[in-house]
C-alpha cells in the first residue's frame, strides 16, 4: 500500500515515522489494518471477535520496538479499536502508538482506542502515545483513549501520553493495577486551544507491597479551551505514589485539576502537588532580554513546558 | 555610548500614592569602561538597570544609546541593539535546556562554545548542557548559568545585577574575576556591575553610588572608593554623616 502525503504527515506527527518502520508494526487507516508485520519476538495477531490486534512480546525480548499508529482521513468516520499488549516475563520493549486525524469535512471523526496492557513479571515497557488533529473542516476531531494496565511482580512501565494539537474533544481514561514491586510512571502532556475540551481521568491502584506510581501532568490551555484533570492514587499496601499536575492557563481558558489520594493502608505514602498559573512575567522578560520577541518567548516557554 | 537624561521612575503604592523610585538620574556610560553601581539595598540600583533594559518605563527622561533615542523601544529591540541584563534572581524554566538558552543568547554559538562558557563559570558541561533550567537547579547554579549566557551574548553593554548574590564565597571571586577578564579581552564593550563586593569596587573604572533613588556620588574608583571604604559616606549615601549612622561598610568587607 502506498501512503499519501497526508498519511505521511500524520504518521510523522504521531509516531515520528518517515516511512514503513523496521521490526514489528501495524498501521491502521480509516478503520482497517492496512499494513502489518510481526518480528521474530513480537507477534501481532488480529482479534477475531472485535476490531483490533493482540501484540504478544516473547519473554526475554530486549531492545525491540513496535509501532502501532492509527490514522484517519475520512470525515464522519467513528472507529473503535481494541488492542491488547502482552509483554512476556523479563522483556524490555518500546511501543510507539498514537493517532492522527485529518478531517477536511463537516462531520465529526472519532477514534476510540481501548488498550489493555498485561506486563508480566520483571518486564519493562516504554509506551509513547501521541494524538494529533489537522484539517480545515467544520467536523470535530475526537479522540477517546482508554488504557488499562496490569503490572505484575517487579514489572515497570513508563507511559508518555501526549496530545500535540488539533484535537477538539477528548476523554482520556487510564486505570492501572500495580502488584508487588511493580512501578508505573505516567507522563501526560496536553495542549488545547480554540474551543477544545479535554478530560483526563487517571487512577492507579497500588495493590502490591513496595509498588509505586507516579503521575506527572503538564498542560497548556489557550483561548476558550477547557481542561479537567483528575488523578487518583489508591494505596492498598506498603507503596509510594505521587501526583504532580502543572498547568499554564492563557486567554479565557479554564482548567480544573483534581488530584486525589486514597490511602487504604497505613504504610502507603502518597503525595500530590498541583499548580495552575499564567506564564510568569519574569520568564517572558528574561527571554526578551536575550533578544526574543514576546511571541517567540511564549512559544519557547510553552515548547519547553510541554516537552 | 549610553546616556540617561533626567530619568525619573514612579510606581503607585498600595495606598494609591505614587512612590518615587528614581529621581532625575543623569548618567553616562562610555564605551569600553567598567562601571560599578553600588549603594544601600532599596536605593534604586536595580531600577536603573531595569530602566536601561526597558523592563521599567521611566515616568520622565530620555535614554540614548549610541546617539539613538531608545526610551520607547521594547526590551527585545534594546536587546537586539546590544544591551543585555543579567538578573539578580534569574527565573527558572521547566523543560528549557541550558543548551537552548545559550543558543538563544548567542545564535551563532556552537557546541564547543557552550561547553567553554559552562567551564568558565565552573560548571561541568557534561552535567549541565542537557539539563533544564527548572527548580532542580540551586540558586548558585542558576546564577552561574545566567553569567554564562550573558558572556556568550557578548553585548555592547552588559549589566550584571549583583552576580555575587546567592552564590558561595569561592564562586563570587571566580565570577567577578571572570567578568572582568572578559571585559578586558573584549575592548570596546561596556560592563556595568551592580555590586557590594569590596574587591571589585576599587578596580573598576568608575563607581556610581545610588541611594534613595538619587545619584549620591559618581566618579573614578580612586576617588569614590575611599569614601565608602573609610566610612565617610553615611548609611543613606550622604557624605560627612547626616546623623543616620555610618554606611554599612561591613557589607563591602
Amino acid at each position: 500500500m502506498k501512503l499519501s502525503s497526508i498519511d505521511s504527515q500524520l504518521l510523522k506527527a504521531v509516531a515520528d515515522l518517515h516511512g514503513i518502520p523496521r521490526g514489528a508494526f501495524n498501521i491502521r487507516k480509516d478503520g482497517e489494518g492496512v499494513l502489518r508485520q510481526s518480528s521474530a519476538n513480537i507477534e501481532i495477531v488480529p482479534k477475531r471477535d472485535k476490531p483490533g490486534i493482540d501484540i504478544i512480546v516473547k519473554p526475554g525480548t530486549k531492545n525491540e520496538s513496535v509501532h502501532i499508529p492509527v490514522i484517519m482521513t475520512k470525515s464522519g468516520l467513528k472507529d473503535v479499536v481494541y488492542n491488547t499488549f502482552i509483554i512476556g516475563e523479563g522483556a524490555d520493549v518500546t511501543i510507539i502508538a498514537g493517532c492522527g486525524i485529518h478531517n477536511q469535512g463537516d462531520q465529526d471523526s472519532q477514534h476510540d482506542g481501548i488498550h489493555e496492557f498485561i506486563i508480566k513479571e520483571g518486564a519493562s515497557v516504554k509506551y509513547v502515545e501521541k494524538h494529533y488533529g489537522q484539517g480545515g473542516g467544520q467536523g470535530k476531531r475526537v479522540l477517546n483513549p482508554t488504557t488499562i494496565v496490569t503490572i505484575e511482580t517487579g514489572g515497570y512501565a513508563e507511559m508518555e501520553m501526549v496530545q500535540i494539537r488539533g484535537v477538539d474533544d477528548t476523554i482520556r481514561t487510564t486505570e492501572a493495577f500495580i502488584h508487588d514491586k511493580g512501578g508505573l510512571k505516567v507522563v501526560e502532556r496536553l495542549l488545547t486551544d480554540g474551543r477544545q475540551k479535554a478530560v483526563s481521568n487517571i487512577t492507579i491502584h497500588l495493590i502490591g507491597a513496595d509498588s509505586s506510581g507516579q503521575v506527572l501532568s503538564r498542560s497548556v490551555a489557550q483561548d476558550e479551551s477547557q481542561q479537567v484533570f483528575r488523578a487518583s492514587l489508591v494505596g492498598k499496601n506498603r507503596a509510594t505514589g505521587h501526583v504532580e499536575c502543572d498547568s499554564i492557563i492563557m486567554g479565557n481558558a479554564q482548567i480544573r485539576a483534581v488530584p486525589e489520594l486514597n490511602a487504604e493502608s497505613a504504610e502507603a505514602v502518597l503525595t500530590h502537588e498541583a499548580a495552575i498559573g499564567r506564564i510568569a512575567g519574569d520568564q517572558l522578560i528574561k527571554l526578551m532580554t536575550l533578544g526574543l520577541d514576546e511571541k517567540e518567548a511564549i512559544d519557547t516557554i510553552l515548547a519547553g513546558f510541554l516537552r | 555610548m549610553l546616556e540617561l537624561k533626567d530619568i525619573s521612575l514612579s510606581f503607585n503604592g498600595s495606598n494609591g500614592d505614587a512612590k518615587e523610585i528614581l529621581k532625575n538620574i543623569n548618567l553616562t556610560f562610555e564605551s569600553g569602561k567598567l562601571y560599578a553601581i553600588t549603594g544601600p539595598n532599596g536605593g534604586g540600583k536595580t531600577s536603573i538597570a531595569k530602566v536601561i533594559m526597558g523592563i521599567y518605563q521611566p515616568t520622565q527622561g530620555q535614554i540614548l544609546f549610541n546617539g539613538e533615542d531608545i526610551t520607547n523601544l521594547s526590551i527585545t529591540e534594546r536587546a537586539r541593539r546590544g544591551l543585555a541584563y543579567a538578573f539578580q534572581q534569574p527565573p527558572r524554566f521547566k523543560g528549557l535546556y541550558v543548551e537552548e538558552v545559550m543558543r538563544i543568547a548567542n545564535p551563532a554559538i556552537d557546541d564547543m562554545g557552550i561547553r567553554s562558557y559552562l567551564r568558565d563559570v565552573g560548571l561541568c558541561p557534561e552535567d549541565y548542557i542537557g539539563r533544564d533550567l527548572g527548580p532542580s537547579l540551586s540558586g548558585g547554579e542558576t546564577k552561574r548559568l545566567e553569567v554564562a549566557q550573558l558572556l556568550a551574548k557578548d553585548a555592547l553593554l552588559t549589566i550584571f545585577d549583583e552576580p555575587e548574590a546567592g552564590v558561595d564565597l569561592w564562586t563570587i571571586q571566580k565570577l567577578i574575576s571572570l567578568i572582568i577578564k572578559r571585559h578586558r579581552e573584549n575592548k570596546g564593550n561596556t560592563v556595568v556591575i551592580i555590586s557590594h563586593h569590596e574587591q571589585f569596587l576599587p578596580i573598576c573604572d568608575e563607581i556610581i553610588l545610588v541611594a534613595d533613588g538619587e545619584i549620591r556620588e559618581k566618579g573614578p574608583a580612586a576617588s569614590v572608593w575611599p569614601l565608602i571604604r573609610d566610612d565617610i559616606i553615611c548609611n543613606c549615601g550622604i557624605r560627612n554623616e547626616c546623623g543616620g549612622g555610618l554606611i554599612e561598610a561591613q557589607q563591602y568587607r
